[in-house]
């Protein structure tokens, strides 16, 4: 009995551990020992211990651009979490209640998140070219020409652009958990409270909200990472170099453009890629963890 | 179905170790030639059928690749100890990342005699920085240029101006009868860059500056070099309003569509151009200089070179093909049908617009960046294109564009250390 068990436990555990060894761990471990080498060209020399690391943060434009990347990336997080998640937790509020035709608001609110990235990036792209967009046609018809403007060309509008787009892309998902999670609060609590007088306001506040505590802990974990490890969207809207003027530049595409060059335009640094990569890996295990741990203990708290 | 062909050929491999005889007896030896030019795969068919007709022991099978995932592709080929046995690689510092680690075979004019007529310029491009050898056939070269409309032209009574102070007149005169006079955009930096490898030559002197930045006697932010930039921003008038978000195919579809007047850009395009709209009237001039009479400077580059993996079981017959490319006979076919103008010399120019194209280049200079800066990262062209994009938008003065591109280069290029 018990030796036939283990056996399934291998059979079906074995395979993924393979896998995830392969693809996961084996380039994690890569990407560590790459850093502490001397590259020339695609070609590994001898071993340097850190100073790749110190050639990162000590030289010309590498320190600018790392740092500048790191606080496009915190922005990208709060950003997505104050229009993103706080307008999905509004939607799945009003949803709950549901409305007239809330099957069609879902499958609505849902849709872009089951188009491909890569489509909703071209899509946006054309939409917001400055000459022949939708975007500045239709401000220059509703007479506000004036804030027309080059969306993804303005060091000023494009990476709160591009997180617009993301948020518009996402939008469905948070919604969908938020709304799982409000419809899980059993209906008994909700209508005690009412019995004891409770308002809209209150209920929600009082009641669904420390009730959802799980439900936000998953979404404010997966927006963490996901505004972390953000790469597809500038890559295909904005390509690899951070355009313009580093301005969309986030970390995943600066160790890209590092680790593997830009077409046409800059050489390949693995050292220096692979320790980005390095820095970008203890970043995210950190704060996911300790992250983790702070949003599990408050979850508890709360209920 | 690459696994079913790696297989196959590493049997290939083994039968071959065991029956050395018989693989370079009777069967034809198979080459494979990997390129990131998928546009072109046509031309490069026809031109491989005329080598094997010429060498019927031989076949040549061309693999092209995304261009943009080109490099990646062939990195990680090459560094797993495979890869094609021909390559098709870029010139200057992106042939040394291949080149230094010894990943390709050195070439020299004992094996490949017919080189020694191509010209240095060129010859420089497939050379290694760190040990002066060659590493491949140099096949085109580019030159930066002015695009314009003749019917535009016509239409509003203007001829091509002879002076910087001429070229302005006809902007100008373009914008105030309504029309868009530059297709440039700055979405993407390395139009930017482009624009100017047209631009600054003529003002900061070619390539007498050009030999004094590359041996270190000065550096970018030599004034002559920032004055020279600052003359784009003469330019900025007369581009979209919104310019900063024009990409590249936005740019190129302005004129193809005659939606504008002007493009700044390489004589890569005129094929491109010619196959998009059939009834597209146009033609080219270089950046005129600031004093009528003087002959205006011409950025221009070795576009790449087709070289041999150091690796290759199949040396002889990898060199046979190289040096095929090496030929007029190539080099014509690759001329006519590709309308760029191939690095052999001696080749007719049929198209009247690449033959302009060649004329005008006579007094050429490098392209700064790409041939003198590229050699290591930080590439002075990733440095200069961000940066021009800054200088663009008006959040930087050339001053302190030359200032990071001097301090970016100062990593890797001692000469500019301390400066």
């Amino acid at each position: 009995m018990r030796t036939s068990r283990r056996m399934w436990l291998v059979f079906f555990l074995g395979p993924a551990t393979v896998v995830f060894a392969a693809f996961i761990t084996y380039p994690i471990l890569s990407a560590l020992a790459f850093s502490m080498y001397a590259w020339e060209g695609i070609g590994r020399r001898g071993f340097i211990g850190l100073a790749n690391f110190a050639r990162l943060f000590a030289t010309f434009p590498y320190s600018g651009l790392l740092v500048n990347a790191f606080w496009h990336n915190v922005l990208v997080f709060v950003v997505t979490m104050l229009i993103q998640n706080v307008t999905a937790l509004g939607l799945a509020v009003l949803l709950a209640r549901s409305p007239w035709g809330t099957r069609g608001y879902r499958v609505v609110f849902f849709l872009p998140v089951m188009l491909s990235l890569v489509i909703v990036g071209f899509l946006w792209a054309l939409f917001l070219n400055p000459i022949f967009g939708l975007v500045n046609k239709f401000l220059t018809l509703a007479h506000a020409g004036a804030l027309a403007r080059p969306w993804l060309g303005d060091a000023s509008t494009s990476l709160l652009t591009l997180i617009v787009v993301n948020a518009w892309r996402w939008l469905g998902f948070p919604t969908i958990v938020f709304l799982a999670g409000i419809n899980a609060v059993p209906e008994e609590y909700v209508e005690a409270a009412r019995i004891d007088g409770a308002g809209e306001w209150d209920v929600i506040r009082r009641i669904i909200f420390p009730l959802l505590a799980p439900a936000v802990t998953i979404i404010v974990l997966l927006t963490f990472i996901g505004s972390f490890n953000w790469f597809e969207l500038p890559y295909i809207m904005q390509g690899v170099s951070g355009a313009p003027n580093r301005a969309t530049d986030v970390l995943s595409l600066l160790f890209y453009r590092t680790a593997f060059g830009e077409v046409d335009t800059g050489l390949q640094d693995i050292g220096i890629g692979s320790a980005i990569a390095v820095l970008m890996f203890a970043l995210l295990l950190t704060v996911s963890a300790v992250g983790a741990v702070l949003l599990r203990r408050r979850e508890v708290e709360l209920a | 179905m690459r696994r079913r062909a790696l297989v196959g050929l590493l049997v290939c491999l083994l039968v071959a170790g065991f029956y050395p005889a018989a693989a370079t007896g009777q069967q034809p030896v198979k080459l494979t030639f990997w390129s990131w030019r998928v546009e072109d795969k046509w031309a490069y068919d026809k031109i491989i059928q005329a080598f094997q007709q010429r060498n019927p022991g031989i076949q040549v099978e061309f693999v092209p690749f995304k261009a943009t995932e080109y490099n990646t592709i062939l990195s990680s080929a090459l560094t797993a100890g495979k890869g094609p046995d021909i390559i098709h690689l870029r010139a200057y510092g992106g042939l040394e990342t291949f080149a230094a680690p010894g990943y390709i075979a050195q070439l020299d004019f004992d094996k490949l005699p017919e080189l020694k007529t191509f010209s240095r310029q060129l010859l420089d491009g497939a050379r290694g920085r760190k040990d002066g050898k060659l590493y491949g056939v140099p096949f085109a070269t580019q030159s930066l240029v002015i695009y314009y409309n003749k019917k535009i032209f016509a239409q509003n009574n203007l001829s091509v101006p002879k002076t910087w102070d001429e070229f302005l007149t006809v902007l100008k005169t373009l914008k105030d009868h309504g029309v868009l006079p530059l297709a440039n955009g700055g979405k993407e930096g390395w139009t930017l860059e482009v624009m100017s490898g047209v631009v600054a030559p003529n003002f900061y002197g070619g390539t007498a500056f050009y030999d004094a930045v590359t041996r270190g006697q000065t550096s970018f932010k030599d004034t002559a070099y920032t004055n020279a930039l600052a003359k784009m921003l003469d330019l900025r008038p007369y581009m979209h309003p919104n310019f900063m978000g024009v990409d590249y195919t936005t740019m190129q579809q302005q004129f193809i569509n005659e939606q504008a007047a002007m493009f700044i850009g390489g004589s890569w395009e005129i094929g491109f151009f010619k196959a998009q709209n059939k009834d597209l009237d146009f033609d080219i001039f270089v950046a005129p200089p600031s004093k009528a009479g003087t002959t205006p400077w011409v950025s221009s580059y070795n576009d790449g070179n087709y070289g041999v993996n150091a690796k290759t079981p199949y040396m002889d017959a990898a060199l046979k093909f190289i040096q095929f490319t090496a030929t007029r006979e190539f080099g014509q076919m690759f001329t006519d049908m590709l309308a760029q103008l191939s690095a052999v010399p001696g080749v007719e120019v049929r198209d009247p617009i690449l033959k302009r194209v060649q004329e005008l280049s006579r007094k050429s200079t490098p392209y700064i960046m790409l041939v003198g800066f590229r050699w290591q990262a930080p590439t002075g062209s990733t440095l200069l294109q961000s940066a021009l994009q800054g200088m663009m938008a008006g959040s930087k003065t050339p001053e302190q564009v030359g200032d990071e591109v001097t301090k970016g280069l100062s990593a890797w290029f001692e000469p500019f250390q301390g400066r």
